[in-house]
């Protein structure tokens, strides 16, 4: 699932970044920020006019994502990264 | 360099206090300047250690990455590696870092320890990291990483005693310096968990405040609603509390100008100089500080707290629409006041694509300056007459002035998104850093760096152009037995004469064309020189008196499509050159300052053109 599609307050954990164009400075922003495989994520606000940007919690900083930032992360959900939130 | 000096270098991420903890360190003594040829700010201070020996720091941008994506990064990155032309390697970096957001922040320090150079970790608020039962074994830390880890306070009195001291001993020896390949950084995520999994215990990733607090202010409703009270109060605070002061500065300048030159004769040339020209370029730079600092208070205030980035949140798609980005709400907010602070404040975005194309279209926002002429005009045009039972078309009108102001800004944002060469897509990717209590020390040290900006940079170029201004309305002086104004018969008079060609098919008249070149100096300013083209005297009681007995006679001389065209005009007109001046101290570059100034002359001519036209085909 890609994280601009993850429920508000659903637990899930960063599987990768996608480039969406070579050498995609945004994507590497994004993993220099810490969104890398195996980190949990968490979709906290979204904006007040068509949901965007997106306000992420990753590590214990948040970010604000617009959605075509955001749709570069692709998360996993479900009942096993349940533990990894505190 | 003496052997006594110490060059060091202070990184780290953005919102890590590494400003407050400069503040701490430098106190006043601090020289603000900008990197050559970049508008990246240079920030430099000095203090004294027990020892006696004087330290030199830099306070480098803030920096997620050495990969750098933006000037004041690539900056950071080049001088710590001592790559950075005119600037010597520091002796030392001191990196900091957010006690509280390692997670983040011990990335950035493992690529610096990689340069191999000596390093020093100050681990800064910790007091907040305390106080959220975030627990460090410091010890731990510090023999993991190989390099020296100091506790700080930044925002405390004595907070930064233990890092002080540490930089005042023997320099602590090199990290062994690792090459910069993608491989080796892509582990680097890997490390800061080990680290993290030995050394910290934190009890919840987030702060329980700030949870409570964004869940108002980032609501949908009550946030938008909080974002537009808050606006509310800032400008009622400007304009109540500026005001006063604004008239204050004028007169006593005036008054000064008076004193000084009452030994000279009237009427000579040196007299005039003084008072016509020097002094009223003294008070046109002091009279917009009172607006500068007040705004900036505000604006220091809510970026200091968190605030800044949570109203950007806010209203980005908004922004993102017309080609902006919601950074860029505030600065151009401000500008409805005056757009020199309003260009000012737009150092807060950090991507200079989305930072050029605020400051082109800030001009366009209706500053306070406008008012006068526009008052002025509609009184004397528009009837008093209620509409549709309930507006006043006087009332009406203005609000049409204002907006039309906003509507054309995002156009000219949306027109440049759609033309300029380079498409690419510019990230938002904006921290949202913790609440914070503003410390006063920062933000009064904040609004000196202001206040001596503008006096240094921008009130020369204001005060040269006003001695200019003051040459062309003056010389020659109108022959013996004149009969016309002297204004008439000096070079203005007769650039505005000429100017009336191309102003002829807008529909201005050759008193307006006059008018218009002292108005250069401010916007305001067109209303006294109408009435020094009329032949009118502002002494006998002041601007208020002087527009009431002008309205009548423009209202008997001109045509009311003369009188929209003005309007028009001025809605768009690059008008003063105090925002000019203030655009090529923050964009570096008289190319900018062209291309806003034509840009706007030919909106304002296009505008002027097609409202008089259609008035005339009208009535």
């Amino acid at each position: 699932m890609r994280l601009s599609d993850l429920p508000k307050g659903a637990p899930a954990v960063v599987d990768r970044v996608d480039d969406v164009l070579a050498g995609d400075p945004i994507a590497q922003r994004l993993r220099d920020l810490g969104f890398v495989a195996g980190e949990p994520v968490r979709v906290v606000a979204r904006g007040p006019l068509g949901a965007d940007p997106l306000l992420i919690q990753i590590g214990s900083t948040r970010f604000a994502l617009r959605r075509s930032e955001a749709a570069r992360v692709t998360v996993r959900t479900g009942e096993h990264v349940q533990g990894v939130h505190g | 360099m003496s052997a006594s000096t110490l060059r060091i270098a202070l990184v780290g991420n953005p919102n890590c206090g590494k400003t407050a903890l400069f503040n701490q360190l430098t106190g006043g003594r601090q020289k603000v300047a900008n990197y050559a040829g970049v508008t990246v700010e240079r920030k430099e201070g000095r203090f004294t250690a027990p020892s006696g020996r004087v330290l030199h720091l830099i306070d480098l941008p803030g920096t997620y990455s050495f990969d750098a994506t933006s000037p004041d990064e690539q900056i950071t990155r080049d001088v710590c590696a001592g790559a950075y032309p005119g600037e010597p390697a520091p002796d030392l970096i001191v990196c900091v870092a957010d006690a509280t957001n390692l997670r983040l922040h011990l990335r950035f320090v493992l690529e610096v320890k990689r340069l191999g150079r000596p390093v020093v970790l100050a681990l800064n608020m910790m007091d907040t990291a305390r106080r959220r039962g975030i627990d460090i074994n410091v010890d731990e830390l510090q023999r993991r990483l190989g390099i020296p880890v100091v506790e700080t306070v930044a925002v405390k009195r004595g907070g930064a005693k233990a890092l002080i001291e540490r930089v005042d001993g023997a320099i602590p020896e090199a990290p062994a310096a690792l090459p910069d390949d993608p491989a080796s950084r892509a582990d680097l995520h890997g490390q800061v968990r080990e680290l993290l999994a030995a050394t910290v215990a934190m009890p919840r990733s987030t702060d329980a405040i700030d949870d409570a607090l964004d869940r108002w202010a980032l609501h949908p409703v009550f946030g938008l609603g909080i974002l537009a009270v808050l606006m509310f109060l800032i400008f009622q605070a400007v304009f109540s509390w500026a005001q006063p002061v604004m008239d204050a500065i004028a007169a006593g300048v005036a008054a000064l100008g008076g004193w000084v030159t009452s030994a000279l004769p009237q009427g000579s040339a040196l007299h005039s100089l003084l008072n016509d020209g020097v002094f009223a370029g003294l008070g046109a730079v002091l009279v917009f500080l009172p607006q500068i600092l007040i705004l900036f208070l505000f604006i220091l205030v809510l970026e200091e707290s968190g605030y800044l980035p949570r109203a950007a949140f806010l209203l980005d798609k908004l922004m993102f629409k017309a080609g902006l980005t919601g950074r860029a709400f505030i600065p151009l907010l401000s500008s409805f006041a005056c757009a020199i602070p309003g260009i000012m404040a737009t150092r807060s975005i950090t991507d200079p694509r989305d930072r050029l194309t605020t400051i082109l279209v800030a001009p366009l926002m209706t500053c306070s300056a406008r008012l006068p002429v526009y008052t002025l005009l509609i009184a004397a045009f528009i009837p008093q007459r209620t509409v549709w039972g309930v507006f006043n078309l006087q009332g009406i009108v203005l609000f049409t002035l204002y907006v039309a102001g906003i509507v054309s800004a995002l156009s000219v944002a949306f027109v440049i998104k759609r033309f300029r060469k380079d498409k690419s897509e510019h990230a938002l990717l904006m921290e949202l850093p913790s609440y914070r209590l503003p410390n006063p020390r920062d933000i009064a040290l904040g609004l000196w760096e202001r206040a001596l900006i503008f006096l240094k940079r921008v009130g020369g170029i204001i005060l040269a152009l006003t001695v200019l201004l003051w040459f062309l309305s003056s010389f020659p002086a109108p022959p013996e037995g004149a009969t016309q104004p002297a204004i008439d018969y000096s070079l203005a008079g007769r650039l505005g004469r000429a100017l009336h060609y191309v102003f002829a098919p807008i529909g201005f008249n050759w008193q307006i064309c006059i008018a218009l070149i002292p108005g250069l100096a401010a916007r305001e300013v067109a209303v006294s020189a109408l009435g020094t083209v009329y032949a009118m005297s502002a002494a006998a009681g002041g601007d208020d008196a002087l527009a009431s007995q002008l309205g009548p006679v423009i209202a008997q001389q001109w045509s009311l499509a003369t009188a929209l065209s003005l309007l028009a005009w001025y809605v768009f007109a690059p008008q003063c050159m105090s925002t000019m001046a203030v655009i090529r101290r923050e964009t570096n570059s008289w190319r900018n300052v062209a291309i806003t100034a034509g840009y706007l002359f030919g909106l304002a001519y296009l505008a002027s053109l097609i409202t008089y036209q259609v008035a005339r085909a009208l009535s």
